[in-house]
């Protein structure tokens, strides 16, 4: 029994939708799973900004990739889309429907919407070996008719996986394999359960250089063939850029540029996405790296008003810091949170300003744009195009 | 850039265990590093790149030993010492004075329990006891200065510092005695990527300033190529390519650096499918027989199974090492491994920071690609 094919499906509805997504972490004690604060006497309650108004759609046969530094939420986005976590704020919608807040029907959820982590040393029980570990989704959601049907599914699930043939692996400790092969494991346990989402959190980061490609490209092959929905959380905008279709820029918990993936890359909108490019390694950069807008992120209990980028960047003006930016549309299907492109404030300073940051690639060409299956056919309406 | 040579080493052989189920770490590994450079160690996890360094300044901790080979390093007023041979009296003297070790995790090697002054005039009063607690305090805010961290942090304990901050402090306690040599063993890959570059090229100013080398370990070889004058890959405990670090991402020797290169997908450019290296790093226990690399090598033939290849020059250029039978037998070199280095020219522009034509830059050496249109034409 191979993988079962899949209907290619709609792409108009996403399949996991994030509305608002909002998660404070208290920073007093709180009783847990109550919600209930315990604030000091006389003191209020303070809080972790971790996530705020974060909006996303998962749609099937795409992979969304949320960038960000550490401590930025993206993966407490990750959690709260697994419901591990109980949003403050805001809605989940599983394919066009609410999901409801209890968490009595999380079989269901998980059936749908699974999760991969960050590390396959941790995520993996040493004691047990590969067939145990496989074996506990088809058991946990009972989807074995039998001893011989389950040893079926398990084979059929290491071979989606590129882990053939199944027999050398079945019976293997995590010690025993390498680490690409170890987050193998860990996606085809995500897969036993047939799911139409899945939440990859760094799933490359601690593998070694040369095998990461292997594993990313094994995502890229899980949405073509089986028109899986990816969220890719990863701190390396380079790698982002190489898988996902869409990318999210996140920083101090709010999402600060969304869009297609070569877009956010070649024409990044948002200060901080420049500073990111532009401090990212690039060995065929030319020129002498400026850093505009170096610095640390903001307290997170206590974030700046407004525009939570404003202290570091470079353009920041006085509107910055009374409210805080919507999203600006910066090219077909490509937004920004960033005042500079509020109608009112004028394209031309803009484009003087931050449309090139240094250091910076040149823009990709229409036919770059249009070579590229991901980034639909955009003629690039980005900024800082000459009119 | 002067070419006086400060470390040399030359045939480290560095194990784990005794007898005959020791694991060959590193083995016959020769580097030289120069004055004002900045040599890069790339390879992955267990290639054997931090235990090159711990063997080298003789800080290898059992059951590590060092089997074989020589570390010269050169003083500036001409002597050589052996540091495998020097005794512990003479080697505590010339660390931090002239060779000092900046480590990746800044947490575990800073001690939490003191404050920051207390550590960055620890070395200070060891090895310069003449001088007075004043002027040792002095040269601490001197020191933090350098890092770009204000004087009031010297009262603080390093949980109360960003991992940034900390280390930028250990940076600052690596220079404290002006070493010649520091050696950086992965310094930045547990930082944030804005917070690594400005670190970075913090590094870079503090070394033109005071002319330092350094030797800088990591897995990152895209970072590498940015910041590094030559560059070393080990893969298995062994180095198998040497060359500038331009020539290195232009033109590799060595299947595994070219397959490396290939496992960073590019920020520019359209993009295309990239595959990285099939198979994974092979366990030092069972190592495979003849090149270490063989059985993941696209390019693998029968006398690769058998006979272990040197490092050795590849054609007349003296800087550009490569271990590999492609480049020393008489099979043809496969085009990818044999692609044009850049010209000297290009390569002193591009050092200097003026910009030579981008198309020509823009243009991935790499043969397993579709040739780059690049945007430049927009």
């Amino acid at each position: 029994m191979t993988a079962p094919t899949v209907a290619v499906p709609d792409t108009t509805v996403a399949v996991l939708e994030a509305r608002s997504l909002t998660k404070h972490f208290p920073v007093h004690g709180s009783v847990q799973g109550t919600g209930r604060r315990v604030a000091r006497i006389g003191r209020p309650a303070r809080v972790v900004h971790a996530v705020d108004d974060v909006s996303l759609a998962l749609r099937a046969s795409q992979v969304t990739a949320v960038v960000g530094e550490s401590g930025s939420g993206k993966s407490t986005v990750a959690r709260l889309l697994a419901r591990l976590t109980t949003p403050t704020a805001g809605d989940l919608l599983l394919g066009g429907r609410p999901v409801p807040r209890t968490q009595r029907r999380h079989l269901d959820y998980a059936k749908t919407v699974q999760m991969v982590l960050q590390d396959p040393f941790a995520s993996l029980n040493p004691i047990r070996d590969v067939y145990y570990h496989l074996s506990r989704p088809f058991k946990v959601h009972g989807l074995a008719r039998s001893a011989a049907d389950l040893d079926d599914k398990i084979a059929a699930v290491l071979e989606r996986v590129a882990l053939a043939p199944a027999d050398a692996y079945l019976h293997k400790y995590p010690h025993e394999l390498s680490g690409g092969q170890r987050q193998r494991v860990a996606i085809a346990r995500a897969l036993a359960v047939q799911p139409r989402v899945l939440l990859a959190d760094e799933p490359v980061s601690m593998l070694d250089v040369s095998i990461r490609l292997g594993v990313l490209n094994l995502l890229a092959d899980l949405r073509d063939r089986e028109h899986l929905a990816i969220l890719y959380i990863t701190h390396d905008i380079a790698s982002a850029r190489y898988l996902a279709d869409t990318i999210l820029v996140m920083y101090a918990g709010r999402v600060v540029e969304s869009g297609p993936a070569v877009q956010v890359t070649d024409s990044p909108a948002h200060p901080y996405t420049q500073l990111l490019l532009s401090a990212a390694p690039d060995p065929v950069r030319v020129t002498p790296v400026t850093l505009r807008g170096a610095g640390a992120p903001p307290s997170a209990v206590a974030p700046p008003s407004g525009c939570r980028f404003r202290m570091r960047c470079p353009h920041a003006m006085a509107i910055c810091a009374e409210r805080v930016p919507p999203a600006f549309p910066a090219g077909t299907g490509h937004v920004s949170a960033c005042w500079l492109l509020a109608p009112d404030q004028g394209k031309s300073q803009h484009s003087q300003q931050a449309g090139h940051p240094a250091g910076s690639p040149p823009k990709a060409s229409a036919a770059d744009q249009a070579a590229e299956p991901g980034a639909l056919d955009d003629s690039i309406g980005g900024l800082g195009e000459e009119k | 850039m002067s070419r006086q040579p400060l470390l040399e080493i030359s045939g480290l052989c560095a194990d784990y265990g005794q007898g005959p189920a020791a694991v060959h770490a590193v083995t016959d590994a020769s580097l030289v590093l120069h004055r004002g450079e900045v040599l890069g160690l790339a390879g992955e996890s267990g290639s054997g790149k931090s235990t090159l360094a711990m063997a080298a300044t003789r800080l290898l901790r059992p059951p590590g030993v060092i089997t074989g080979g020589e570390v010269r390093l050169f003083g500036a007023d001409g002597s050589v010492l052996d540091m495998l041979e020097a005794d512990y009296a003479i080697l505590r003297v010339l660390r931090w004075s002239q060779i000092s070790l900046v480590l990746q995790s800044a947490m575990n090697a800073l001690n939490p329990v003191l404050t920051i002054r207390a550590q960055l005039t620890d070395a200070l009063a060891a090895h310069e006891p003449h001088l007075s607690r004043k002027q040792r305090h002095a040269r601490a805010v001197e020191l933090l200065d350098l890092v770009g961290i204000s004087s009031d942090r010297l009262t603080s304990h390093p949980h109360e510092l960003s991992g940034g901050m900390r280390q930028r402090v250990m940076i600052a306690m690596a220079l404290a005695l002006r070493p010649q040599v520091v050696i950086m063993d992965e310094p930045t890959t547990a930082l944030d990527v804005v917070t690594q570059r400005e670190i970075l090229e913090e590094l870079k100013d503090l070394r033109d300033q005071f002319g330092f080398a350094i030797l800088f370990i990591t897995h990152d070889l895209s970072l590498l190529i940015e910041i590094a004058d030559s560059i070393a890959v080990m893969y298995a405990g062994r180095l198998v390519e040497r060359a500038p670090a331009n020539a290195l991402f232009r033109a590799p020797r060595h299947p595994y650096t070219l397959g490396l290169l290939s496992s960073f997908p590019p920020l520019h450019g359209p993009r295309a499918p990239i595959s990285g290296i099939p198979g994974s790093p092979p366990d030092l226990r069972a190592l495979p027989s003849g090149c270490v690399f063989h059985p993941r090598c696209q390019f693998a033939f029968d006398r690769c199974t058998v006979d272990t290849p040197p490092l050795s020059a590849v054609g007349a250029r003296t800087d550009r090492l490569a271990a590999c039978w492609l480049q020393h037998g008489d099979k043809p070199v496969p085009a990818e491994l044999a692609a044009t280095e850049p010209a000297e020219t290009e390569l002193a522009a591009n050092v200097s920071g003026s910009h030579p034509p981008e198309a020509d830059l823009y243009t991935p050496a790499l043969g397993t690609e579709e040739p780059v249109q690049q945007g430049s034409t927009a």
